[in-house]
């Protein structure tokens, strides 16, 4: 269950009951066999993509593991749960249900039938979004793959792997856009996207964020709440597409993503509730020692992913962004509820920059700043998890708080990249920002130390010492279920 | 033809277009229809008189006074140069000379290009290029000299017209002259060739030829034959007669054969809104796609047996039946359907059969008719090489891309082949070939002078070559991809998705980019004359007329004719 006060909780399946075709080898609602092209399209990548997920996917090698299998976008359950052997998931297609009467919501096209095809003006544009966002898929499972080795109990490990298969989803969802409607060059792509590894040197995924290694699982919940909450917004500009296959692929993937947040958010709330246990008890904030996480290398690891989290949203102004919007290739978050025009020729909105050494503001187009629009809406969200948070420092009665870092943080990208800014939001010069930036990023020390408290708990019901229990376990079976099955029972 | 209103001051081109409905042109005339020249045959000279019907401009706002020319009076010289080569055996000396006294020419109208649209203008001297350029080629191929009398002041064109002639004779009257009047009167180039020609074939110095094109009289016969303007001036008393000397010697070194001329019967062509059709050529118009999409089909029989048989069909030889519709009809989607910005090429018909034609025309290549056609062909080749469009073939089934026909699908800037069948509509048909002969290897060059096989792999004679090495045989789509002869083999599962989206995509382009790129990458290689005049020239031409100091309101070609002088912004560019 989630709070998230934006998309609220997994919205309850809904719609016709659909018919999904069990005899083929990939699950779907787009009638894969009545295509031929497609069919043998995904036929041949799909040992391709077993070959990267076994090679680069999970390590810890597991019998079978409780997963929610998406096998259908109707009521009959894209919440299916079951143990499954994870090499054996049913990586499948689904669209939501496509809306005959669906119009362009915006841009120039305003109005305007959806496209059931890819337009060839707005070819290269669009296969480039589509591979952006197929690109950090894959991305993710392959930062997240030696974390199963430290665990913090078979309640967590299962929810890396269910993330783990889902994103392994979200990549077949966009190989599917990509072969279906984007010919040869979108087959070459979706290649591409299991040849890119996260970090390799050679070829490395396309996004920064995406090359870092996930160290320690602080770092997966920041990651899963931060960096994924990313995922979640571009999706939504996604999912507001006139290319209505791209528009309803992204609608399914928003709702799995919700389970992601889940993750984090609640992961999040687990350490913190634990850090305060243990302040509250040792009457100290100096807690790696009893085996905690201090509550001020947690700010750390959230100022760290909060901030390389914001770069992802690209530059402020951007006449890439413009141009999608006006074509009618990515909206805006919830573009549909806006009460403006929906075309945005005439619209100001005000950008705050560094100039001199301080903060000034300036008008600048709406057109030309949709990152920022969107970018907005997400710092927004961000804030609700950190209340949360926060929440389980008043309950412990702690005065300590958790904050968002101000947003021109440790920015590489955009009009803040070249300037310090601290944390609280005063511009620095370099002498000033080296002799704080310790204090408020994640030193090498500090991931030391994280990372000595990371070693494995694997009996069921059984949790770290670093993080709290969570209060009810999954699909409504016990905390201390047998969620997963190691490949090597007794391993715990 | 459509009567059209035409605003008295038009202000600026955009304007001018906005405002103007252009009338959809017809190519179609024969001297006995012709308004402004009189063809007179004698034996084996000819003497084209140019005698511009004052009224009878093309389109309404302006008179056609001085003998000076609009595309109406272009489309009757193209006429009479065809006619000429295909009707006329006989004739090995063309003389073109004025009916006007004391004006042999004054080039094109003012007025005409003053209210005409950038893209009008731009079309217009590309035709009457490629018609300069046909006189060149009757000169050099067919044994009919073309011989400029001019009996007055030849200005502008009129001269241009001159020097596409291989000789050129003024009248010495002690007031005629020769000029190139363009840049000191309206602040733009000669527009068909004259600057180029002036140096690189009349080989003048280049500080006189700049003297010469930059004053606005021009010059008298002494001086124009003293520094090769003109070859030769002659008295009034004696210029006929010099003329018809002229005429009878080039006749007589002329290797011209033939007596029964091909008469160019008027074409049978059909049209309506979504389609133009001739026998062995259909265009469909694809209005809303902004496209062309072009079929030529083969033959539907075998050749005759010789070039008796040849002569005997005429106008119904299949090769010139498709030339002639193919000419036309490049003319017409040049000049009427300039929103059509892509044409896709395709062929149908059985590759054996194109391949005896193929054969024919390379056998038989000593016969006048049979030479004739082949440099129509090429000439009609070359309409393609600089037409302004993106040009696509599309290589399927039932195709026959063999020889002559192979050439259609090398001048294209991209070539798609179906690799295999379509298994949902045909699965049985034979998957698409190509053959190349010995016609893709030189006997219909490019404006550059290079077979497009070889303009194809400039640089690389190697490949060429390897590709020559295959001649007469049927390669297959993988074939073709190995060789470099298509762009992209596709099977069925991807032909259809990736040529939708190639012609969508190449459509939402912006046409004027798309028209420079093309231009750049068609004429890889050697400049000659013709590359010049449709690179160089033009493209400079073309800045330059939509330049507010030619065509602004205070531009001096707006202003020719009112007295005042063009205002120019004297910032050099």
């Amino acid at each position: 269950m989630t709070t998230e006060s934006r998309t609220g909780p997994a919205p309850a399946p809904t719609g016709p009951l659909s018919s999904i075709d069990y005899s083929e080898q990939i699950p779907n609602n787009v009638n894969l066999a009545g295509d031929r092209r497609l069919q043998r399209a995904l036929e041949g990548w799909q040992p391709k993509f077993l070959d990267w997920w076994k090679a680069l996917g999970p390590a810890l090698p597991t019998k079978d593991v409780y997963l929610r299998t998406a096998i259908a976008v109707g009521r009959d359950g894209w919440a299916h749960f079951a143990h499954v052997p994870m090499e054996q998931y049913r990586w499948g297609i689904f669209l939501a249900e496509r809306n005959p009467d669906r119009a362009v919501s915006f841009g120039k096209h305003k109005g305007e039938p959806a496209w059931q095809q890819v337009p060839g003006e707005h070819r290269a544009a669009l296969m480039r979004l589509i591979v952006v966002q197929g690109d950090t898929e894959p991305a993710s499972v392959e930062q997240q793959r030696l974390l199963g080795a430290t665990s913090p109990s078979i309640y967590d490990l299962r929810n890396l792997f269910q993330v783990n298969v889902e994103e392994g989803r979200h990549l077949w969802a966009m190989v599917y856009l990509l072969h279906a409607y984007f010919g040869r060059e979108g087959r070459a792509e979706a290649e591409q996207l299991l040849k890119r590894n996260s970090g390799d040197l050679d070829a490395p995924r396309i996004l920064g964020a995406f090359n870092e290694e996930t160290t320690d699982w602080l770092q997966f919940f920041m990651f899963t709440y931060f960096t994924d909450r990313d995922g979640k917004y571009q999706l939504g500009t996604l999912k507001e597409s006139a290319f209505d296959p791209l528009a309803r692929t992204c609608e399914f993937m928003l709702k799995e993503e919700a389970h992601h947040m889940f993750v984090g958010t609640t992961g999040v709330q687990r350490i913190v509730k634990r850090t305060a246990e243990l302040m509250k008890s040792r009457g100290t904030a100096d807690i790696f020692g009893c085996g905690g996480i201090p509550l001020q290398v947690i700010q750390k690891y959230l100022n760290f992913q909060f901030s390389v989290s914001m770069d992802l949203f690209g530059s402020e102004q951007s006449t890439n962004a413009g141009n999608y919007y006006s074509s009618g290739l990515k909206g805006r978050w919830q573009e549909t509820r806006r009460k403006d025009d929906h075309v945005l020729l005439d619209e100001v909105r005000t950008m705050t920059y560094v100039e001199n050494g301080e903060f000034r503001e300036k008008e600048v187009p709406v057109l030309s700043a949709l990152n920022l629009d969107l970018r907005d809406e997400y710092v927004a969200d961000c804030a609700n998890g950190v209340r949360r948070w926060n929440q389980e420092l008043e309950d412990a009665g702690l005065d300590d708080r958790l904050v968002l870092p101000h947003e021109g943080f440790n920015r590489r990208v955009g009009v803040y990249a070249g300037h310090h800014v601290s944390p609280n939001g005063e511009v620095l010069d370099d002498a000033a920002w080296q002799a704080c930036v310790d204090g408020w990023l994640p030193s090498a020390a500090d991931r030391q130390a994280v990372a000595s408290l990371m070693v494995p708990e694997y009996e069921y019901g059984k949790f770290a010492g670093w993080i709290a229990a969570p209060q009810t376990g999954i699909n409504d079976q016990p905390v201390e279920f047998d969620y997963v099955h190691l490949a090597e029972e007794g391993i715990a | 033809m459509t009567v059209i209103e035409t605003p008295d001051h038009a202000e600026d081109d955009v304007d001018a277009a906005a405002l103007t409905v252009l009338p959809d042109v017809e190519f179609d005339t024969a001297p006995d229809r012709y308004r402004h020249f009189k063809l007179d045959i004698d034996g084996e000279v000819a003497t084209l008189t140019l005698t511009v019907d004052e009224d009878g401009g093309l389109v309404p706002g302006y008179q056609l006074k001085m003998n000076s020319y609009d595309l109406g009076v272009d489309i009757e010289l193209y006429d009479a140069v065809q006619r000429l080569r295909f009707e006329h055996p006989r004739v090995r000396a063309v003389v073109l000379t004025g009916g006007l006294e004391r004006m042999f020419c004054a080039g094109a109208n003012i007025r005409m290009l003053a209210q005409s649209s950038h893209a009008w203008k731009v079309n217009f001297c590309k035709f009457t290029n490629e018609t300069r350029n046909g006189i060149e080629d009757a000169t050099a191929n067919s044994g009919q000299t073309w011989i400029a009398a001019l009996n007055g002041t030849a200005a502008g064109g009129g001269y241009e017209i001159a020097l596409a002639c291989e000789q050129i004779v003024l009248i010495d009257d002690g007031s005629s002259t020769v000029s190139l009047p363009e840049l000191p009167l309206l602040g733009v180039l000669p527009g068909t060739g004259g600057l180029t020609r002036v140096v690189d074939k009349r080989l003048v110095r280049k500080d006189r030829a700049d003297l010469f094109a930059t004053r606005p009289e021009g010059y008298r016969g002494a001086t124009a034959v003293q520094w090769g303007l003109v070859d030769a001036t002659v008295p009034r008393n004696s210029f006929a007669q010099d003329i018809a000397r002229r005429a009878h010697e080039a006749a007589a070194a002329s290797p011209r054969t033939g007596t029964q001329g091909v008469e160019l019967a008027p074409l049978d062509r059909r049209e309506t809104d979504a389609e133009i059709s001739y026998p062995y050529v259909i265009a469909r118009l694809n209005r809303s796609a902004r496209r062309a999409e072009i079929t030529v089909q083969g033959p539907a029989a075998r050749p005759p047996a010789d070039a008796a048989g040849v002569l005997a069909l005429g106008v119904g030889y299949w090769p010139m039946a498709v030339t002639r519709a193919l000419d036309d009809l490049i003319l017409r989607l040049r000049t009427n359907e300039t929103e059509l910005g892509t044409w896709v090429l395709r062929t149908e018909g059985d590759t054996d059969l194109v391949l005896a034609y193929d054969a024919q025309l390379r056998e038989l290549g000593d016969d006048w008719f049979v030479n004739e056609m082949v440099h129509f062909y090429k000439r009609t080749l070359k309409r393609l090489d600089v037409t302004s469009r993106s040009l696509i073939a599309v290589i399927e089934p039932g195709s026959c891309f063999a020889g002559l026909l192979l050439e259609l699908a090398l001048a294209c800037d991209r070539q798609y082949m179906l690799d295999g069948v379509y298994e949902d509509v045909d699965p049985a048909a034979e998957p698409a070939t190509i053959v190349l002969t010995e016609s893709n290897d030189g006997p219909y060059p490019m404006g550059n002078g290079l077979a497009r096989l070889q303009s194809r792999f400039w640089g690389r004679d190697e490949l060429s070559s390897e590709a020559m090495a295959k001649a007469g045989q049927r390669l297959g789509a993988q074939a073709c991809d190995a060789a470099g002869l298509v762009t992209a083999a596709l099977d069925d599962i991807d032909f259809e998705d990736e040529l939708r989206i190639v012609l969508e995509e190449r459509a939402s382009l912006s046409p004027d980019a798309l028209t420079g790129m093309e231009a750049n990458h068609r004429f890889v290689g050697p400049e000659t004359m013709e590359t010049k005049i449709f690179g160089r020239l033009t493209a400079w031409q073309n800045w330059i007329f939509i330049r507010p100091n030619a065509s602004g309101p205070g531009g001096a070609l707006r202003r020719f004719g009112t007295g005042q002088r063009g205002d120019y912004d004297y910032r050099r560019v």
